[in-house]
């Protein structure tokens, strides 16, 4: 580890800009936002599942609001949401005085609620078109197996559903992670929050810029190629026959 | 009634804004994205390589990112050339970025690759046939382009420039953190010296929620144009 930072630092001599201190500045915003993104998409899709298949039900008073949460949601800037949780917040008469400040003093938690939102909005939308283009013919042979509606759901729906809507979650999770670097607006330092700092403090735009750009780049196509890799495993049975 | 302790003129304002920029990007990124199509449908391999980098850069970078990359370091960039411009040949010329042409030319350079793979599908979606017989009637390149190629495309690129329409007016709510006073920022300065946060942002959110309405409407109405000779075929 030692003689890993000594290469590091005589790597570095001589350069004004990327010393250890802001190349550390840059490696905890990418913390924060890996955090950000993974716990955001994570609890998001926890809550798409129920309204997926709440989204698709006979009753109106289910349907309807879940429609309206997701056209909503779906329907406005991410930083409108953001901007809205966050001094929504902060300006609750009386909110500085009780224990739940602890928490929310920190701009994460609301980022995260409007991430996790806005998330599982589009990831609802996501799964309900794969829900809905399930082949009418499993549908009619789970009921001939006299299956109840519930049981069908999680045995044959939803595994089915949730390989076709791989490739759109794919691109979702890359949006997210895009999106992300909002986070910066709130003051979290994140990996844009990072690079503002540096900007700021050195006035070198490029510099600070292009490196998180390819730190971004380079998240982007390592979530790009583990979607690839989990759509080879997982729709084998779909690719067309080759030879 | 809703008190908007007075800031309801500059939040109009503040959407004239939003409406323009995202105008003006759309048209900046349909031309890009017809022109990277091309590049990237040409047997040339260096602009289908300049058009592959392009899309996929783009692409794999935030949004905010490269506004912030080229807002602060558009203006850098062009000080220093019109500083070699002046060291060179004693041009003295002073060209300053402000907050709404940065959004422009960032909104649509983004864009610009979104509506690139948008209508490459588009165009390769044209029967030759068509091309063909336009050819056979003697129709010279740019006019098989205008009056064949183009609108069959469109019908085509229509579902995908919609979509990408859409996400094109949440992003130009990006342009307040740079400081240009569109409807966001407006917004967000009334909810902290108001701190009524909930008035403004979701008055915010309802404007954007109108504006897409009335696009989808629009975008019906253009679909139906295009659609001209195919409605019976669905």
């Amino acid at each position: 580890m030692d003689a890993l930072m000594n290469g590091l630092e005589q790597l570095l001599a001589g350069n004004s800009i990327f010393t250890l201190q802001t190349l550390g500045y840059y490696g905890e915003g990418l913390v924060t936002t890996v955090q950000l993104v993974f716990l955001s998409l994570l609890i998001g899709l926890v809550l798409a599942i129920p309204l997926s298949i709440g989204r698709g039900a006979k009753r109106a008073w289910i349907r309807l609001p879940i429609f309206f949460f997701c056209y909503v949601f779906r329907g406005t800037p991410l930083l409108v949401q953001l901007y809205l949780i966050y001094y929504g917040v902060v300006f609750v008469d009386g909110i500085q005085d009780t224990w739940l400040w602890l928490i929310l003093e920190k701009p994460f938690v609301p980022a995260l609620v409007a991430f996790t939102l806005n998330t599982a909005a589009y990831t609802t939308e996501i799964f309900r078109g794969a829900i809905k283009s399930t082949p009418k013919g499993e549908i009619e042979a789970a009921r001939a197996y006299g299956m109840s509606q519930r049981l069908m759901m999680r045995r044959i729906v939803m595994p089915s559903a949730f390989r076709r809507a791989l490739p759109a979650y794919g691109n979702e999770v890359i949006f997210m992670l895009h999106a992300s670097a909002i986070a910066s607006v709130v003051t979290i330092m994140d990996l844009t929050g990072a690079a503002r700092f540096v900007y700021a403090r050195f006035y070198a735009p490029f510099d600070a810029f292009f490196f998180a750009a390819a730190i971004y780049l380079c998240l982007t196509f390592a979530i790009l190629y583990f979607f690839r890799y989990l759509e080879k495993k997982l729709l084998a049975h779909l690719k067309p026959a080759t030879g | 009634m809703i008190d908007l302790h007075g800031y309801g003129p500059r939040l109009l304002e503040g959407a004239l804004v939003t409406i323009e920029l995202a105008v003006l990007s759309l048209i900046l990124a349909i031309f890009l994205g017809l022109l990277t199509a091309s590049a990237k449908m040409s047997r040339s391999w260096l602009l289908h390589r300049v058009g592959t980098l392009y899309t996929t850069i783009i692409r794999g970078v935030p949004d905010l990112v490269l506004m912030m990359l080229l807002f602060f370091g558009g203006q850098i960039g062009i000080n220093m050339i019109t500083d070699w411009l002046y060291d060179q040949f004693n041009i003295d010329i002073f060209i300053n970025i402000n907050e709404f042409v940065a959004g422009v030319f960032t909104i649509g350079l983004i864009f610009g690759a979104y509506m690139g793979e948008t209508f490459r599908g588009a165009f390769l979606a044209v029967d030759s046939g068509q091309i063909e017989a336009g050819r056979a009637y003697g129709m010279t390149q740019s006019l098989v382009f205008r009056r064949i190629r183009f609108p069959l495309m469109m019908r085509h690129a229509l579902p995908g420039l919609s979509n990408n329409w859409m996400v094109l007016l949440k992003t130009t709510a990006l342009v307040s953190v740079i400081g240009l006073s569109d409807m966001v920022r407006v917004a967000a300065e009334a909810s902290k010296a108001t701190r009524e946060p909930f008035t403004f942002m979701i008055i915010v959110g309802i404007v954007y929620l109108l504006i897409a309405s009335v696009s989808e409407w629009g975008f019906a109405r253009l679909q139906k144009h295009y659609d001209t000779g195919h409605a019976e075929a669905n």
